[in-house]
């Protein structure tokens, strides 16, 4: 299954962005003028949950951030520092943490109070030119693996043209900065399980699940990062592979599915993270009983998440509406590991060919 | 019969006690150990000159020197001090030269002016302190100006209250000198009194701008304090006591010189600012005969009409020809040689009175300069021309300070180099202890130096908030200089193409070109 190669285009983008901002910036200033920029609003009056795309997404108001406005002054060079910094990182192949980001700005006098600033400057420019801070080098610390028969081949510098099989390693692989810029090449798997909890990721590795289910395996620990979120969205765009979800039986669990699937409010400005076509695939409230599977009582904050989640516009369709009823009226949850109750392989030869089926 | 017992019994007492009686009670003069003594001996020669030159409207020249005697040195303990002083005053006629310094309460300050001495106490206490603790005579050498001039040397007989002459000299007067130098020896502390003399002095010089003081002290150091004008506030005139002013005594006393037969006269003549209309409705108001002969009075008549004064509404307030403040440019220019402010703002008030003694508060603000900074506020008092260094915690002004809540309102903070001035001035000046240190509140003078303090300090705010949006525009301008230029070095780093970094110049001369326009 060949695949346009769709790193490279981006990276092009991204380039083309930074430079194109860099250049108004510069224009502007020569012609006398303070230079100034819109920002798309992050306020909560602005955000809304757009119903065709399954997402939160912004709405059309706009902050101007003005180099003439006392107060805009210093994040203002904050922000076109920021911008000359990833592009510096992206033009030689270098990556980034935000915590990097942090101190790296005092090398030129650009001093951040906290990384709490420094960090909402980059959400700033992701909003302002539409990128991810992923596309700009930036990325999280990394804790989520891949596991399966998915061949990539490397962009970053030493390894690239490089292609690796994802069952080389029986851990899995992190989803770093390398394989997150990796290109798409090929796979004989049809489906892609995305998993919360480390253990259950492991169990499907040892059990073969992933070749008798030809599945991809994907270890969120628990919510996604934003890397991870776009590796499971490429995976069912460019690959069109169909999306499981399996989490926790509790409130915690559905947010992690709801975050894979439309999003969050936080990271609304961004698009290509959320993939409505994935599936929830459990654990369902309604399975406690169904499989008799262990359970401990909800807790008080648990309630108070699902009494929000009632009001979420996120959670008002199948198959989330009625789990949350169910939940509330069984005021029981139950965690992945609760299958082991009936057999190391029980959840690979009973629970999951049941559901994918 | 009862009455004239009692005067008896008061002159005898009066006799033989006044130097008696400060000789037993001399803290109260503040004469209470050496390094006070000494501070209060330099003090009270230093007004006395003061006075002598500026009653007559002759600018001060005084020179002022201690020095250690036989061989003391400022180690020992309670040192043996020389002290002597030379004014360029208008002198004392030789023949009042025994009584001026060698008799307690004898002088020329019983009648009513501003002048510093309120008590005619001050130099004879010193002389008789330095008796008292060194047994030494006073050497004292005056002149009016004439062909020749006496040399005195005396000791105070303390039982008697006399002056006793222990030489006398002549001098030529060729060069029509003068003044008046004394001199004479006490124990004191120097080592500890220094500070206190020196800001003694430094304040003396700021409120006296027009004197000229030189003081050597005994370690040799001189200390010159210029005068910076040679104006001089007008002198004070004499006035005669105002009714409300008035005591059972004084009433007394201008009985036994008045030469009127009947009260119309003795009304409309002894009293400050009461004439002949006055005289009639206040005596209809009392209830006294028109044609009754004062010296008949009797002892509860006049009880009743001291008593009439007090509550009878229609006297004139007392004016202020008597008093002679300093004025707004003097001391200004007083103020500004001492601590070259970076502010200074003062403020006469208009004359007002208590108890029948006119006075004129002047008050006065200074920021920044030499300014000490002093959390709440640096105070600086003065009665009469005189500092105040003691007991300030006790001075009305200093309560009215510490009770002010509302700085902020007046963008003061705590912690400016702010100073405040406040000079009294008045007839009676309402000391509470002879030590003239500080001032007792009284209603109508804490009213006006209340808002003195808050009409200077209204001045001082506006001076502040257009120093504060100064500076924050040269903040501002400093943010854009410090950020315009990154902005114009980094969009070049984005930009694809290779090139100079813009010019931020314009846009920096826009902003101050906007912020003249707005100023």
């Amino acid at each position: 299954m060949p695949n346009k190669p769709s790193i490279k285009t981006r990276k092009k983008q991204t380039k083309q962005t930074l430079e194109h901002f860099g250049e108004t910036i510069y224009q502007e200033i020569a012609h006398k003028h303070f230079p100034s920029m819109d920002i798309p609003s992050r306020s909560t009056s602005n955000i809304r949950y757009d119903e065709h795309s399954r997402q939160y997404v912004l709405g059309d108001k706009c902050v101007k951030r003005s180099s003439r406005n006392i107060r805009h002054i210093r994040p203002f060079t904050q922000l076109v520092w920021t911008a000359s910094f990833v592009n510096m990182l992206c033009k030689d192949n270098k990556t980034s943490t935000l915590r990097d980001v942090y101190y790296s700005a005092q090398a030129f006098d650009i001093n951040f109070k906290d990384q709490k600033e420094s960090d909402n400057i980059i959400t700033d420019l992701e909003s302002a030119l539409e990128f991810s801070r992923e596309d700009f080098n930036v990325f999280p610390e990394e804790r989520s693996q891949i596991f399966g028969d998915l061949t990539i081949e490397y962009t970053v510098p030493g390894y690239q043209g490089k292609r690796v099989n994802l069952t080389m390693h029986p851990d899995g692989l992190a989803i770093g900065p390398a394989l997150t810029t990796a290109e798409l090449i090929k796979t004989k798997a049809n489906k892609v399980i995305v998993i919360e909890k480390g253990a259950m990721f492991t169990r499907l590795i040892e059990e073969l699940a992933f070749k008798r289910f030809k599945a991809i395996l994907i270890h969120t620990a628990g919510q996604p990062p934003r890397a991870t979120r776009r590796l499971v969205k490429r995976l069912n765009a460019e690959l069109k592979l169909p999306v499981y979800v399996f989490c926790d039986g509790d409130p915690w669990g559905m947010a992690i599915a709801i975050t894979i699937i439309c999003g969050s409010a936080n990271a609304a400005h961004i698009k290509e993270l959320t993939t409505p076509e994935a599936q929830w695939m459990g654990l369902y409230s309604t399975d406690i009983p169904k499989y008799k599977l262990p359970s401990n009582k909800l807790s008080n904050i648990d309630v108070k998440r699902l009494q929000d989640m009632m009001k979420d516009p996120r959670c008002q369709g199948e198959p989330w509406r009625p789990q949350i009823e169910h939940f509330l009226k069984q005021k029981k949850k139950c965690e992945l590991e609760a299958f082991s109750r009936y057999g190391l392989d029980y959840v690979v030869t009973t629970y999951l060919p049941e559901k994918l089926r | 019969m009862d009455s004239n017992q009692m005067t008896q019994e008061n002159e005898t007492f009066m006799e033989i006690s006044p130097a008696d009686f400060f000789y037993r009670n001399r803290d109260l003069a503040g004469f209470n150990n050496p390094t006070r003594a000494l501070y209060s001996a330099i003090r009270e020669l230093l007004e006395n000159s003061l006075d002598a030159c500026e009653l007559y409207g002759i600018p001060p020249k005084i020179f002022l020197r201690l020095s250690y005697e036989n061989g003391d040195n400022e180690d020992a303990l309670g040192s043996t001090y020389q002290i002597k002083i030379m004014d360029n005053g208008s002198g004392v006629p030789s023949e009042y030269i025994p009584s001026a310094f060698g008799q307690i309460l004898f002088g020329s300050k019983y009648k009513l002016r501003q002048v510093r001495g309120t008590f005619g106490l001050g130099g004879k206490m010193a002389i008789l302190y330095g008796q008292i603790t060194t047994n030494s005579t006073a050497r004292i050498i005056s002149s009016i100006g004439k062909q020749e001039f006496y040399e005195y040397n005396l000791r105070i007989d303390i039982q008697s209250n006399k002056p006793e002459i222990l030489k006398r000299k002549l001098h030529e007067n060729k060069d029509k000198w003068h003044g008046t130098i004394v001199d004479f020896t006490l124990t004191g502390d120097y080592p500890r009194a220094m500070p206190k003399i020196l800001e003694y002095l430094r304040q003396t010089a700021m409120i006296n701008p027009y004197a000229e003081i030189v003081f050597i002290d005994p370690r040799g150091r001189l200390y010159r304090f210029e005068s910076v004008t040679s104006k001089m506030p007008k002198p004070p005139k004499e006035v005669l006591p105002h009714p409300y002013g008035c005591d059972v005594e004084t009433i007394r006393r201008i009985i036994n010189v008045t030469k009127c037969d009947n009260m119309r006269c003795f009304m409309s003549t002894h009293f400050h600012r009461v004439g002949n209309k006055t005289a009639k409705s206040f005596l209809d108001y009392a209830g006294i005969p028109f044609d009754l002969h004062p010296k008949k009075l009797n002892s509860d008549e006049i009880v009743r009409i001291v008593q009439m004064m007090q509550s009878f509404k229609d006297f004139l307030p007392p004016d202020s020809s008597c008093l002679s403040p300093i004025g707004k440019d003097l001391l200004t220019e007083g103020i500004t040689k001492e601590l070259n402010p970076d502010f200074i703002y003062l403020e006469q008030r208009d004359p007002s009175a208590y108890s029948g003694f006119p006075f004129i508060i002047e008050v006065g603000v200074a920021y920044g300069g030499n300014t000490p900074v002093n959390p709440s506020f640096e105070l600086y008092r003065f009665a009469n021309k005189i500092p105040l260094l003691y007991d300030e915690a006790s001075d009305i002004s200093r309560r009215i300070l510490n009770e002010k809540k509302d700085w902020t309102r007046y963008k003061i903070r705590s912690g400016d180099p702010l100073a405040f001035f406040v000079h009294v001035c008045s007839t009676k000046v309402p000391y509470k202890t002879v030590g003239k240190e500080y001032i007792a509140d009284r209603p109508e003078i804490e009213r006006e130096i209340r808002n003195g303090i808050n009409s200077v300090s209204r001045r001082l705010s506006r001076f502040l908030s257009r120093k504060i949006s100064i500076e924050h525009e040269q903040r501002r301008i400093n943010l854009y200089k410090k950020y315009l230029p990154k902005i114009a070095q980094f969009s070049t780093d984005l930009s694809p193409r290779r090139r100079k970094v813009p010019d931020v110049e314009p846009l920096l001369e826009s902003l101050r070109r906007y912020a003249e326009e707005n100023a």
